[in-house]
């Protein structure tokens, strides 16, 4: 152009770290990770990256239990497919069962917001009694505490879960082997998205629903059929990619997808192509990956699908030797390239 | 899914491919403008499909990429007071300004927002007449109706406690930019469907001819990619430096009239500065008169607000297609979207993150 013969370069200057926590660092990304390693595995009892998984195995007169908790805070309380309740209890028992435990007892912890309408409590603690029952557990001990109106978001709660551990097999990273079959228990993206839509008040074609389901019935089928099970994780925060990249960096192996082999319905793919999201990183709460022996994966996938957790199983990739750490999956058009770690939340993009 | 998987069929696309690298006798470089396109190219494996001889640059189309970093320092002000609710799409809360970004003005207890359009400011705005809503007017021609329709939406309805923080920017002068550089090497061009859906390509024509350089309006799905550039090369190998429209579901020649209307009602043309690149004459948009009102640089008195940019990365080299992000020194290393140096890393659509994104390693 005449007047600008050529171009003045600039460049914004680097941004200091974060010194005060952001969003991002719950996001389930790269800063979540480095959150975690920053202050907590340095403050407490770091595991082993290989045993880092959603909850603790312990031992007790001989006895193996698996032991987790979680937080939730959901706005809003209730959403379509769900709501704060069935996600506190289904979320501690997934957390369980991807241990590879039976889920017994749970402890929910109640902090809630002055102004709160008792009928929104009456109707969280039903919910939370009936996902309970549907997912064999028993709540047997619980606290209530009220924080000033603004110091909280209406509810959130707390619960802790213990399971027992009534097979030899070690469910973790470090069991995951090279040839492995990598499988999904059902379509990907819904929770997210669902909460999303109704938060924001977007509107789609059809309502999407969460998946919010207890999935210990799915890991029993897996483990009561015989297969060897060799890690487990439930597909919250980060979706299925963060999920593969923690799996391949503590097991030390890579691990290979093909797109076009992972389900997503119809809307959530539509509500994420309108926002400029991936489904591969949205949030599931009935969704879980598993690595099998790769002989078994046809059975496998046959025990999954008989669940109607797990109806919509697939098969969706394999696990390699090189390089450690890496995951990689197959676009739709057949190009290869990398699955990557988020930096922190995803948000939608501006056009 | 209908209109999508259409667009992604695996077998189209190799027949396409193999189409491309029978009609190529020569190297050529083609560059992407939009940065959604660059986004597609590089997640999909687009360019990989294609002949060695062909190489793809990626152009300025990312809006977060370029907004200048004294409108980022400006938004955190306006922001950071007490009256404020700022609002703004998602992804520009990242982008870091001189010493730090929105996210972390919402962290130290700022009113800052992720909407999904100008209208639910406007609504805010109905619903808080007590509260200051601005809305962060960011983007190429395709944002801009939106926000055009909701200022004069805000006039209509005489709400006083609404206004925009404007930075748009255009297209046609950033190509011209680029072409007029004695450091181009693009050869053809696809311009940004979207922007072309709004604004038609009408405008292109004369810069095609002046500079003697292809440009096919072009999709988002790999089989519009892959189209819009097999119609470029065919045009390079034979000579011509016409405008073709490989986006004919979506693009009409004149644009859509009613928000060209809109636009010429609500903004004017001024001169912009873009991150990376420098000031372009007559390259953005900003109010009008009749609408100083909603200016919340006027408002808030930021409109004085100049800040230096350093010199340290390539992004303004990779925003005008001379450098890919791989050949900076500090890329994936000093540069990474948690630490970013250069406005292409912040942004989802930047030609850095998505190298960073899907390229880092080798595969």
């Amino acid at each position: 152009m005449p007047d600008c013969p050529e171009f003045a370069l600039h460049c914004p200057l680097p941004i200091a770290d974060h010194e005060v926590v952001q969003m991002a660092h719950g996001g389930g990304g790269r800063l979540m990770q480095q959150l975690l390693e920053r202050v907590f595995f340095r403050a407490f009892d770091d595991p082993a990256p290989g045993e880092r998984h959603d909850g603790a195995r312990l031992e007790v007169g001989g006895v193996r239990l698996a032991f987790t908790t979680d937080s939730y805070v959901v706005r809003p309380l209730f959403f379509p497919g769900g709501d704060i309740g069935s996600l506190a209890v289904n979320g501690t028992v997934n957390d369980l069962a991807m241990c590879g435990a039976r889920p017994r007892w749970l402890s929910a912890g109640f902090i809630i917001e002055e102004g709160l309408p008792i009928a929104t409590l009456e109707r969280v603690a039903a919910s939370m009694r009936l996902a309970a029952a549907a997912a064999g557990v028993a709540l047997v001990t619980g606290d209530t505490k009220v924080v000033d109106k603004g110091k909280g978001d209406g509810l959130f709660i707390n619960t802790a879960g213990l399971g027992v551990i009534e097979h030899e097999q070690v469910i973790a990273p470090c069991s995951v082997r090279p040839g492995d079959a990598v499988l999904v228990s059902g379509d990907l993206g819904r929770h997210g998205m669902a909460i999303m839509s109704v938060r924001e008040g977007l509107e789609f074609e059809g309502t999407i629903t969460s998946d919010c389901a207890p999935m210990q019935g799915l890991v029993q089928a897996l483990l009561g059929g015989g297969v060897a099970v060799h890690c487990l994780r439930d597909l919250t925060r980060g979706g299925l990619a963060a999920a593969l990249n923690e799996i391949a960096g503590a097991g030390g192996v890579s691990i290979h997808i093909r797109e076009a082999a992972v389900p997503v319905e119809e809307t959530v793919r539509g509500a994420c192509e309108i926002l400029g999201m991936d489904p591969l990183y949205v949030a599931n709460e009935g969704r879980l990956v598993a690595f099998v022996a790769a002989e078994d994966a046809p059975r496998a996938l046959a025990l999954l699908r008989e669940q109607p957790e797990g109806a919509g199983a697939a098969l969706i990739g394999s696990v390699g030797n090189e390089p450690p750490g890496l995951v990689t999956l197959e676009s739709v058009i057949g190009v290869k390239r990398v699955l990557d770690l988020l930096s922190g939340e995803q948000l939608p993009r501006i056009c | 899914m209908k209109f999508v998987d259409e667009y992604r069929d695996a077998a189209r696309a190799e027949e396409c491919a193999r189409a491309i690298a029978r009609g190529v006798t020569r190297p050529w470089t083609l560059m992407e403008i939009c940065g959604g396109q660059t986004h597609a190219i590089v997640r999909f494996g687009i360019d990989e499909l294609l002949p060695p001889a062909i190489t793809l640059v990626h152009g300025p189309g990312c809006p977060v990429c370029v907004t200048p970093l004294e409108l980022i320092d400006k938004a955190i002000a306006i922001a950071s007071r007490p009256e404020v609710t700022f609002c703004s799409f998602g992804d520009m809360l990242r982008v870091p300004g001189s010493r730090r970004d929105l996210l972390t003005v919402k962290a130290k207890g700022g009113d800052v927002r992720i909407v999904y359009s100008p209208l639910d400011a406007v609504k805010l705005a109905r619903a808080r007449p007590e509260r200051q809503v601005v809305f962060f007017a960011v983007g190429f021609e395709t944002t801009a109706p939106a926000n055009a329709h909701a200022v004069v939406q805000a006039h209509a309805e005489g709400l006083r406690n609404f206004s925009l923080l404007v930075s748009h920017v255009l297209v046609p002068p950033a190509m011209e930019a680029i072409l007029g550089s004695p450091s181009n090497r693009v050869q053809g061009f696809l311009t940004a469907g979207h922007v072309c859906m709004v604004m038609g390509y009408a405008d292109y024509e004369p810069l095609a001819a002046r500079y003697h350089v292809p440009m096919v309006v072009t999709g988002f799905e790999p089989l519009d990619l892959l189209q819009g550039i097999h119609l470029c090369l065919n045009q390079l190998e034979t000579g011509r430096a016409d405008v073709e429209n490989a986006y004919g579901r979506t693009v009409r020649r004149e644009g859509n009239p009613t928000a060209r209307a809109l636009l010429q009602r609500v903004f004017r043309v001024v001169d912009r500065k873009w991150r990376g690149v420098g000031l372009i004459p007559q390259s953005g948009w900003g109010l009008r008169e009749e609408f100083a009102a909603y200016d919340a640089e006027q408002r808030f008195g930021v409109a004085d607000y100049a800040t230096d940019e350093s010199t340290e990365c390539l992004s303004g080299l990779v925003l005008q297609g001379v450098k890919k992000p791989p050949e900076c020194p500090a890329f994936g290393t000093r540069c990474t979207p948690d630490h970013p140096l250069g406005a292409t890393m912040v942004s989802n659509e930047g030609a850095c993150a998505a190298y960073y994104r899907y390229r880092r390693r080798s595969v």
